[in-house]
């Protein structure tokens, strides 16, 4: 079976400025592929290319086998697009969105209503069914922005940014509902900053910074192969003048505190306190793929 | 064809909840055609048409399907369409779906159309309840009006994909209200001087209200064509331009 989506030197320009410049990617059917990267690097771009509403300027590229250029409404058949600002339809109610969802992929009003019914309870939005979209809350909009995506029974679902700007109970149960959509075979494409989201929820990511993919792999590896196991955040008072290259570690200043990477945080920490160097607050973690994206680019993800 | 009768079914979801506006437009027609008849007609004379004199309201009224027409459909491819095309993103949520660029503008073009429609047929039960139609001709009258709604749909659509702000709406209207009140509605080409009569006919509102109160009098002639002609060009035209703006606009 061909791939969900494949990508060959993918290149996206606006006039002077390249939003996506050459990159490859593969996304297996199945699979759970998360784009990491900072706002701007090019993820939405990539996105809107494979929804196939944004042609490409230049390279190769095969949604579910088909060409966006040529194939764009089967390819549109198959697949759920949650788009980043939700764009729900406003003079419509929760459950009425759902259904002329359906009547788009050509549902008869029938099927659209029990499936409408069915998707309600999944993003357990049942109890909403007749409220007017403006008085959900963030995490409700971009649950019923799921549901319409699956009124088609896709096989492939793009989210770009699912929940951003949501609190963090809205995200967990976000979560647990993609879980579930990767639980039934679904293949899932994701844009986020959040390298706790691409944790949860990807097989294999990518890592894109300004327009380009800086590396790839799975959450695992990619923490292997770019930093050490452990970080060690340590702070010292702004007047302090300390010296760490005498430890032999990759360390990172940051404006507010310093990062220490090494595979065994509390040794580190209990060499720096014998030597005299006793931070006024400490904290050892496990090394995550912000700190991956800080050690391939030097910046961060989230500002 | 039937993709784009989607987009007819969402708008008719959308104002199902919301009659009162379709409704208020209704009442419209009945204020002016009193307001014509009681009050104002009482203080014209009879004008002549076609070598008939009739009176002022018949003269007056078949003008107003044409703007009525005109005005279901200028609403809704103005204010409606800028909102889900810039601010609700509508389109953006239609175009993942099978659902192509034609079909979201064909279908907003068919719904304009149908409002239209429906505002010039209410003046037309008007009309003929006030005893103003003087041609069986009259029962071609809805085909007309939908083929102006239509024409101002197209045009109004593809001239609303340049706003950039709810402030420029009034740019928009600016163009329409002179339309309105010169294009033959109230008076007669001939009272123009000769040199201005071809501006007028230039304009595409004047081409509505020939057409309609010639089917309400029964004067069809070789210049009913031409409006005809007139205002499917101004489908195609429009269907055109608005359908590339659109693409700019949604699929890059």
């Amino acid at each position: 079976m061909a791939m969900a989506v494949e990508a060959r030197s993918l290149t996206k320009r606006f006039g002077e400025f390249t939003a996506v410049d050459g990159i490859d990617l593969t996304v297996e059917r199945g699979e759970s592929f998360a784009m990491l990267g900072p706002n701007g690097a090019g993820k939405s771009s990539t996105m809107r290319m494979i929804s196939t509403v944004s042609p490409a300027t230049s390279g190769q590229l095969s949604v579910l086998g088909l060409d966006p250029a040529t194939d764009g409404q089967a390819i549109r058949s198959r697949m759920g697009v949650v788009a980043q600002d939700d764009n729900l339809d406003d003079a419509l109610t929760v459950r009425e969105n759902i259904m002329i969802y359906g009547r788009y992929f050509g549902l008869s009003w029938a099927a659209a209503r029990s499936k409408a019914d069915e998707l309600l309870q999944f993003a357990q939005l049942e109890d909403r069914s007749g409220a007017q979209v403006n008085s959900l809350s963030g995490g409700m909009k971009r649950r019923l922005a799921i549901a319409r995506a699956l009124v088609n029974d896709p096989d492939l679902v793009l989210l770009d940014e699912p929940t951003t700007g949501l609190d963090p109970q809205a995200r967990h149960l976000l979560w647990e509902r993609l879980y579930q959509l990767k639980e039934r075979g679904v293949t899932l494409v994701l844009t986020t900053h959040y390298m706790d989201e691409a944790e949860q929820l990807s097989d294999r990511l990518v890592v894109m910074d300004q327009a380009r993919i800086v590396a790839e792999g799975s959450p695992s590896s990619l923490i292997a192969e770019h930093v050490s196991k452990e970080v060690l955040e340590i702070r010292y008072p702004a007047e302090a003048n300390v010296d760490l290259a005498d430890l032999g570690l990759r360390t990172e200043e940051l404006a507010d505190r310093t990062l220490i990477y090494t595979d065994r945080g509390e040794d580190t920490l209990a060499v720096l306190v014998n030597s005299g160097r006793t931070p006024s607050s400490s904290l050892v973690r496990r090394a995550s793929l912000e700190d991956v994206f800080l050690a391939l680019t030097g910046r961060r993800l989230v500002e | 064809m039937m993709a784009s009768w989607l987009l007819v079914e969402r708008n008719l979801l959308s104002y199902r909840r919301t009659p009162a506006v379709l409704l208020s437009a209704m009442f419209e027609p009945f204020i002016f055609l009193f307001g014509l008849g009681v009050g104002l007609g009482k203080l014209i004379e009879d004008v002549e048409w076609h070598g008939d004199a009739i009176s002022y309201p018949a003269f007056v009224a078949p003008g107003l399907i044409a703007v009525a027409a005109m005005n279901g459909a200028l609403f809704e491819m103005s204010f409606n369409f800028y909102f889900k095309l810039r601010e609700s993103k509508t389109y953006d949520a239609v175009l993942a779906t099978p659902l192509s660029l034609r079909n979201v503008v064909d279908g907003e073009l068919s719904w304009a159309m149908l409002r239209g429609g429906l505002y010039s047929i209410v003046f037309l039960v008007a009309l003929a309840l006030f005893g103003l139609l003087a041609s069986w001709w009259s029962v071609l009258i809805p085909f007309a009006a939908l083929l102006v709604g239509l024409g101002f749909a197209s045009l109004a659509s593809w001239a609303t994909t340049f706003v950039r702000g709810w402030q420029d709406f009034d740019l928009f209207f600016l163009a329409t209200q002179p339309l309105f009140v010169l294009s033959t509605t109230f008076f007669a080409l001939e009272v123009y001087p000769e040199w201005a009569r071809p501006i007028v006919q230039a304009t595409p509102l004047y081409h509505g209200v020939d057409l309609i109160r010639d089917l309400a009098r029964g004067t069809l002639a070789w210049s009913s064509v031409g409006n005809v002609a007139y205002l499917c060009a101004m489908v195609a035209v429009g269907r055109a331009l608005a359908t590339r703006r659109s693409a700019q606009l949604l699929t890059t």
